[in-house]
């Protein structure tokens, strides 16, 4: 909260910057080409090519102008005191963003799957339907096209998906203990804690790639499998889209901390990150628990 | 033990680029807020012109001007492009001009992350209205033709419209992600020494639970939109009901954004409505603690009334009486800020300059909006009223009443402080009166259109709506043409026009009335203690 002592300071006001726009251009180009690709439209493809090259130089060069000007000393209490509660609503709008996937499942299961099989089997088209979970519904023709409901194998909880359940929680308490040791101004332990962390979101992800390719090559488990095919790809790929964010975030951390950035009292960049890894954490065990488990 | 980055202590107010490159590259709250502005003013007329199209093509029975597709193309991007484009840019601009004014603050808490919400904002608009080009090219059929709710499963079956719409949306979500952090952490964390949470102006607090309510609906409606586009291309079954899902799930989602949002962009509007009200009463506002309370208890309401919208879908009675009973318990706090507005200038000494007199106005005119929605929460008159002129009259109500016209009287109160020059006021009045006496008569026939059973979004019509409908049309062409008035007003202000002084209008109370007019490219760089 504004204090007395901050009345004489100064707040870090960034010059003007082009990036910004730029990323905007990129994103344009890249969800216009998006767009033309899966229209089948030519040139959508290298539109999708240019905006991502826009997109990444610039933020390149953002995260390099923060991380110079952090290291440059620009950043005070004050400052440092934004970026933390931007970062913390930040993530309540991710948890917003996973709440409307779990909704979606929710409401499938608990809601539409048995209304479908409860109808009058006079009036339905569904007759031999009979709601249970996983689901890929009753069938019928979708955009012109008939649909069979896939036949299909549930993932199992106690497989991979609890080795991953494990490697996160796992990567959680190391991160823990890399914060741990910045406080103790321990940089050893800081970059082995982190180290193990990256090594553990990346073996999250290769369990994950795995466990796709099973599912793609031999459960019959595809996106098109109905409503469980859908939550169950739509939740774990976001929730996987995030973890390889989080991984790169975290390598970007760790060089940095290898290069000597960040003391015991400053160090911002790096729980921003831990704070968003926690946040991954949380939102595997729900799903672990509703997509995997029950 | 860090390595010293080659970073100077150089100063921002040092060197800042002139030209198009100010604006493409500025980090300044003010320069910021002037582009959300304009880009909502200019939207407004093209949203506006898309309108008189249909309005047009409904003067008169039967079909004349455009084919029905293109008729419904009109009424999606007319109604995407003024809330989204005109009405939320307007309320984030007052916020990045003002906020920081009003908080004794020296800028946004993040202005390079305030540069890229505005900068998201011309490619959305872009892709919302490139399909309409792309058409004429051979390319598509055109712009999304669902309306702005992308009801499934028309939007599954639509063309690449809906596709371009759906990038729309998530980018000007992403924008509106940003401001909302910008404006929590602005408020949270940047206000002047002495400024308790309590002092705080209406304005902010108002703003405050908009970035609460935007932080926690947009999300959902990006999710949901994902989930389109993957049925759409990607073979996933969420509204579709073989594969296990369903149509009515869409319009859960969607609603759950979608109320919430008519608050997201009226909340700013009651946030400067007491500001201008005691501003010409000349006497404090009334009730403010009363009115914090109530602004929030609008918010947390808002995120559990959703299902209103869909009464007639086929709901389990429980939910019916559920959300009719939760959705008519918001118009108490609601009747408490009313209460407040009146009591503001109850026995003031009131004087009407514009924005007096649109401040007036609109509390007459949004309280009918709000009446009306009490009409249509009713679960046994709904069954009537749904998808008829009547909910289109009373969101324009709310929406253009309760929201561009609340805009405009903030326009006039600010604009002076904003230019450093006084607007002509004779023709402000004209624009008022003008746009009040238009707006109901085009709006007040589509309470009776809608009564006597008229669909809406249908581009003809059975006989007997003739008349209300020649009517209607004839003041939308008013209503049009009035706004060419407020342009006219804002530019030659603009330009030029008497000095305003610092204070502007005579009660007017406050932070921002302390600087100068037009105030400093960099204002409070010093923090003022507030006691
Ligand atoms: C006490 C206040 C209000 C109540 C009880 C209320 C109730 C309702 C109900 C029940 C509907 C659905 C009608 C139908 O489709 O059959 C509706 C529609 C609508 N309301 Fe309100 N409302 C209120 C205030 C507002 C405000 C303040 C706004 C906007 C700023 C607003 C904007 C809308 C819009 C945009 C729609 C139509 C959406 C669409 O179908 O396209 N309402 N209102
Ligand atoms: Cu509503």
């Amino acid at each position: 909260m504004a204090s007395k002592s901050q009345q004489a300071e100064h707040y870090f006001v960034p010059n003007p910057v082009i990036y910004p726009v730029i990323v905007s251009l990129g994103l344009l180009s890249l969800a216009s080409g998006f767009i033309f690709n899966v229209n089948n439209y030519a040139a959508g493809g290298w539109m999708m090519l240019v905006g991502t090259i826009l997109i990444l130089s610039m933020v390149f060069k953002w995260m390099g102008s923060i991380i110079a000007e952090s290291e440059g000393g620009l950043y005070k209490k004050w400052e440092d005191k934004s970026f933390r509660v931007g970062m913390i609503v930040f993530i309540c709008s991710e948890v917003a963003f996973f709440a409307a996937f779990f909704g979606a499942l929710f409401f499938m299961r608990v809601i539409s799957i048995p209304e479908l099989a409860s109808f009058d089997p006079n009036f339905t088209m569904y007759k031999d339907f009979v709601a249970n979970w996983p689901s890929a519904g009753p069938g019928g023709v979708v955009l012109g096209k008939e649909y069979v409901p896939a036949k299909f194998e549930p993932m199992g909880a106690w497989g991979l998906p609890a080795i991953n359940t494990l490697l996160l929680l796992t990567s959680g308490a190391t991160v823990t203990w890399a914060h741990w040791g910045i406080l103790k101004n321990n940089r050893r332990q800081l970059v082995l804690g982190l180290f193990m962390t990256v090594a553990l979101g990346i073996a999250f992800l290769a369990c994950q790639a795995v466990e796709y390719h099973h599912a793609y090559t031999e459960m019959g488990l595809t996106l098109g499998a109905g409503a469980y095919g859908a939550s169950f790809f739509m939740l774990t790929g976001f929730h996987g889209f995030h973890v390889l964010l989080g991984t790169i975030m975290l390598i970007v951390i760790l060089l940095r901390s290898m290069k000597g950035h960040f003391t015991a009292q400053r160090h911002f960049g790096f729980e921003g990150v831990a704070w968003y890894w926690h946040f991954v954490d949380v939102v595997w065990l729900g799903l672990f628990v509703f997509v995997y488990w029950l | 033990m860090s390595s010293q980055a080659t970073v100077h202590h150089d100063h921002h107010d040092d060197h800042h680029p002139t030209g198009i490159m100010r604006w493409l590259t500025t980090t300044n709250h003010k320069d910021i807020g002037t582009m959300y502005l304009v880009f909502s003013l200019i939207m407004f007329l093209l949203g506006g012109i898309m309108i008189l199209g249909v309005r047009a093509e409904l003067f008169q029975p039967g079909l004349q001007l455009v084919k029905p597709e293109f008729f419904n193309q009109l009424i999606g991007v007319h109604a995407l492009i003024m809330i989204f484009a005109a009405l939320m840019p307007a309320a984030t601009g007052f916020a990045n001009w003002m906020l920081p004014l009003q908080i004794g603050a020296p800028d946004m808490a993040l202005p390079r992350l305030n540069n890229w919400g505005f900068w998201l904002l011309p490619p959305a608009a872009i892709l919302l209205t490139l399909p309409f080009t792309l058409a004429l090219f051979g390319i598509g059929d055109g712009a999304i033709a669902t309306g702005w709710t992308f009801y499934a499963p028309l939007s599954v079956q639509g063309g690449i419209g809906v596709d371009f719409a759906i990038f729309a949306v998530h980018l000007l979500g992403v924008s509106s992600v940003l401001g909302s952090i910008n404006v929590i952490v602005t408020i949270l964390n940047m206000r002047a020494p002495g400024m308790t949470l309590m002092k705080m102006p209406m304005f902010a607090w108002s703003w405050l639970v908009t970035a609460f309510l935007l932080i926690a609906t947009i999300p959902v409606l990006a999710g949901a939109v994902t989930m389109l586009l993957t049925d759409r291309h990607f073979g996933t079954h969420f509204f579709d009901a073989a594969g296990g899902g369903d149509p009515i799930l869409f319009q859960h989602l969607f609603w759950f954004f979608g109320h919430p949002e008519v608050y997201i962009v009226l909340l700013p509007v009651w946030g400067f409505m007491p500001q201008i009200l005691q501003t010409f009463s000349r006497k404090p506002m009334y009730g403010y603690k009363a009115q914090v309370y109530s602004l929030w208890a609008i918010g947390i309401l808002a995120l559990v009334v959703w299902a209103h919208h869909f009464f007639t879908v086929g709901m389990p009675v429980p939910a019916l009486l559920y959300f009719m009973y939760s959705t008519m318990s918001i118009s108490l706090p609601l009747a408490v800020l009313f209460f407040c507005w009146i009591a503001t200038i109850w026995k003031g000494s009131l004087t009407f300059e514009t924005p007096m007199l649109f401040a007036i106005g609109w509390i007459v005119l949004f309280g009918i909006g709000g009446l009306t929605g009490l009409v249509l929460a009713d679960v046994a008159a709904d069954a009537q009223y749904h998808h008829t002129y009547f909910v289109v009259a009373h969101f324009h109500y709310t929406l253009f009443a309760g929201g561009i016209m609340g805009i405009m009287a903030g326009v006039y109160y600010w604009l002076p402080k904003m230019t450093g020059h006084m607007f002509s006021e004779r023709l402000g009045k004209l624009h008022f009166w003008l746009t009040a006496i238009s707006f109901n008569l085009t709006f007040i026939p589509q309470f009776f259109l809608g009564l006597a059973g008229m669909p809406r979004r249908i581009p003809d019509y059975a006989l007997q709506f003739a008349e209300f409908n020649m009517i209607s049309s004839c003041a939308a062409f008013v209503l049009g043409l009035s706004q060419l008035i407020f342009v006219y007003n804002i530019i030659s202000c603009v330009r030029g026009g008497k000095k305003a002084t610092n204070k502007v209008w005579e009660g007017a109370e406050g932070l921002e009335w302390t600087l100068s007019s037009p105030p400093p490219y960099h204002s409070f760089t010093e923090q003022p203690v507030v006691k």
